[in-house]
């Protein structure tokens, strides 16, 4: 089997899978007071500890939550409402319009249920947001900006945003910023205090971790609204009852991925690199997704379009022959939709149904991107024989 | 087709339901290589199934792919909603409107199944599509294909696949179709092999008016139109709100104030879209003794010329019956042995040569035994 869906998921690591499985053997809820439950609360503060060191920022600043949407949702709406509350007229949302669903649907709530006016900040080609973009958007009116949202690296496309330096304009003006960042974390260097970001998400399951866990990294000064409400847990921001083994575990793979960082996008991206040539010379008519400049795109990252061809096909004829990836778009009732993020970028509807996403991880290795280029030639005449439906 | 010597790339198509379940589990068991594919062929499936059992809800599809996951085979959803809107809803509303009464399920196999979704597996490297149909294809010693009955003749579909030509057939494949097992024996294998499905609602009526309204749809398709209902002599009865509410061979929901003259029940015998009238009248006018129909699809080649006798069926769940028919300029005229009732221009007549479709055609208009209409 031929994996290159690493950042749809990534295997386990292994010393995460160790980290997990000691602590589900272990009872303890981190909130109790006898020694079960102090054990329980060592494993997550010192995990808490070294998430935050992986990250650049405080303990106090990492938020667990049950993965990157929710960290995502309470980023968004939790601000958004904290911030009207103190301001009845700060209402207006500027996210980019090549946020994971997680964001934008969140985005698309607040605007149809809470009043929010949402701005979708322009994107260049490469679904980049410019400083000065921003900038402008904030600018007719900083008194009743709410919040801005834009992730850190585009999990289509692979598109690098310049975070630090939209935050920086963001915070001349007061106004928090927040970030998706799990298919950054593990792949860029995502340092939370240099970034200036008031808020950032990460998640465990994309960098080696488990499922089911993420945080939100959280500025001590902001005090989102809770979106899930109970015990207190974490600055009572989000309750439930803290998961031991997979912070134990999410915290053991941060380790792991910011120890190998540089090593890994080193190799990754020459791998990376490897596979675009291959893909060009076999089907010389792929557009390349999001910045051709290595420096602007996730090292793991490769993105087509082929014109004339359905994504579904190409994924249904590639999977026939093991080779597994995605066409990066997201699915309403299983149905695939031209990629919003594509679309955003100013792609022509047929030409963004016809995409794979390609995504490189820790176990990929030249044999895969060698089975990829054999087969990718014929698979792309064929389904372009089946036409667009 | 448990008897194909070769290994086939085969695409089934699962509508979520136990039958086209237990066919792509039967076609891999087979030895087939499968992939299932779900049709999403409603625009607006963001619902989750309410009322009677549609084939297009969220629902439908993750109980197919459910049931893919565990015959272990690929699955993927195609969105053919627009091609069928096109061919089948649209279609189905236009004739309504014209005072004919489609079946959509023919248009379906006709339009889309064997021929949107076939040419889109063909071009895709597959031999075949697999449904959950039950009905037989018999291969002949040439190598071509006949279309024939279900051996149980209780659960043929045959009816609904007449529209199918010879290249179609070649690519159709229907593991249900020689099955002497019952429904309940379908859902016991169904249940055996893990299929969760087993237990779900049989599907019924048309897919795409999921609350069975059909009524309530094309009213909504169409808007109020009143007006006349009239005897076989002209004379008003009552009004209606839309003509094309009317079948040919309704008897409930006339709404007629008066009473026939003799007492007895009054059947629609005819629906008039150009001067938007329902006639109405006895059982007896309702008799046709002959029909013509256009637009025919032969299974293999056309008859030769000349008057042949056939069974036919007129309907999904039809009986069959003793016709003979010959091959027109515009397609087939028919004659019935005995009288039939209930036939109305726009259904599909199935011609039969003992269990062998012979093919299909729409028809056009009827003879009437009794003057009249």
């Amino acid at each position: 089997m031929v994996y290159l869906d690493h950042a749809a998921t990534t295997p386990m690591l292994p010393e995460a899978v160790q980290a997990m499985t000691a602590q589900l053997a272990v009872t303890g809820n981190a909130s109790s007071l006898h020694a079960a439950g102090r054990r329980a609360r060592r494993t997550v503060e010192e995990a808490r500890e070294s998430l935050a060191a992986s990250l650049g920022a405080r303990p106090s600043e990492v938020v667990f939550t049950a993965g990157g949407t929710e960290a995502d949702n309470l980023a968004v709406k939790g601000l958004y409402w904290a911030r009207r509350d103190a301001e009845p007229s700060r209402t207006r949302v500027l996210a980019s319009p090549v946020e994971h669903h997680a964001v934008l649907d969140a985005v698309e709530w607040l605007a149809e249920h809470e009043g929010a006016r949402v701005e979708w900040l322009p994107v260049d080609a490469y679904g980049r947001v410019h400083p000065d973009a921003l900038r402008e958007a904030i600018t007719t009116d900083p008194s009743d900006v709410a919040l801005v949202t834009v992730m850190w690296a585009n999990n289509e496309i692979g598109t690098v945003q310049p975070v630090a330096e939209l935050a920086s304009v963001a915070r001349e003006f007061d106004i928090p910023m927040h970030s998706d960042a799990v298919q950054a974390f593990g792949q860029l260097e995502v340092d939370f205090a240099a970034s200036g970001l008031a808020a950032m998400t990460v998640s465990g399951h994309k960098i080696g971790g488990p499922y089911g866990i993420g945080a939100l990294l959280l500025g001590r000064e902001y005090a989102p609204v809770p979106v899930l409400h109970g015990g207190g847990q974490e600055r009572h921001v989000r309750s439930g009852t803290l998961d031991t083994p997979a912070i134990a575990a999410f915290a053991a793979a941060g380790r792991h991925a910011v120890a190998h960082r540089e090593e890994f996008v080193r190799e990754i991206g020459a791998l990376r690199d490897e596979l675009i040539t291959a893909v060009r010379a076999a089907a010389p008519d792929a557009v390349l997704g999001g910045d051709p400049d290595p420096a602007g795109r996730l090292p793991a990252n490769a993105h087509f379009s082929f014109p004339g061809c359905e994504g579904d096909s190409l994924l249904l004829l590639l999977d026939a022959q093991g080779i597994e990836c995605s066409t990066g778009s997201a699915c309403t009732a299983g149905v695939a939709q031209p990629s919003h993020v594509l679309l955003a970028t100013g792609m022509t509807p047929d030409l963004a149904r016809g995409t794979l996403r390609f995504s490189l991880g820790h176990t990929s290795t030249k044999e895969d991107v060698a089975a990829l280029a054999e087969a990718i030639g014929p698979v792309v005449e064929r389904a372009r024989s089946a036409g667009l439906s | 087709m448990t008897d194909a010597p070769r290994r086939l790339r085969v695409l089934a198509a699962m509508s979520g339901g136990v039958d086209s379940a237990v066919a792509a589990a039967r076609a891999a068991e087979a030895g087939h290589d499968v992939t299932g594919v779900h049709l999403a062929l409603s625009e607006n499936p963001k619902s989750f199934r309410t009322g009677a059992r549609g084939c297009c809800t969220i629902e439908d599809s993750h109980d197919a792919r459910r049931a893919a996951d565990v015959i272990g085979i690929p699955f993927y959803v195609w969105d053919l909603a627009e091609r069928f809107r096109e061919d089948v809803v649209d279609d189905f509303v236009a004739e309504y409107e014209a005072g004919r009464t489609p079946n959509p399920c023919l248009r379906c196999n006709e339009k889309i199944k064997f021929a949107a979704l076939l040419d889109k597996a063909l071009a895709l490297g597959f031999d075949a599509v697999c449904t959950g149909h039950y009905a037989t294809v018999v291969t002949r010693e040439d190598g071509t294909r006949e279309l024939h009955r279900a051996s149980d003749m209780a659960k043929d579909q045959s009816y609904v696949l007449g529209v199918l030509d010879e290249r179609q057939l070649a690519h159709a494949m229907f593991p249900l179709g020689d099955t002497l097992t019952t429904k309940a024996e379908i859902r016991e294998e169904a249940a055996r092999r893990g299929l969760f499905v087993a237990k779900k609602p049989d599907s019924h009526d048309i897919c795409f008016i999921a609350d069975g309204d059909t009524q309530g749809f094309l009213a909504k398709r169409l808007g109020r139109a009143e007006g006349d209902i009239v005897d076989e002599s002209g004379t008003k009865l009552g009004t209606h709100e839309g003509a094309y509410g009317y079948t040919i061979g309704q008897r409930k929901g006339l709404r007629i104030g008066t009473p026939a003259p003799d007492g007895k029940p009054r059947y629609v015998l005819d629906i008039s879209p150009v001067d938007n009238t329902v006639t109405v009248g006895p059982a007896a006018s309702l008799d046709v003794t002959a029909l013509t129909a256009i637009r025919p699809r032969w299974c293999g080649t056309a008859p030769t010329a000349g008057p042949r006798p056939y069974t036919a069926q007129l309907r999904a769940h039809g009986e069959e019956t003793e016709v003979t028919a010959e091959t027109t300029k515009d397609g087939l005229a028919v004659t019935f042995a005995e009288p039939v009732r209930g036939v109305a221009p726009g259904q599909a007549i199935v011609l039969y040569d003992g269990t062998r479709v012979v093919g299909s055609a729409t028809i056009a208009s009827t003879t009437r035994a009794t003057a009249g209409v």
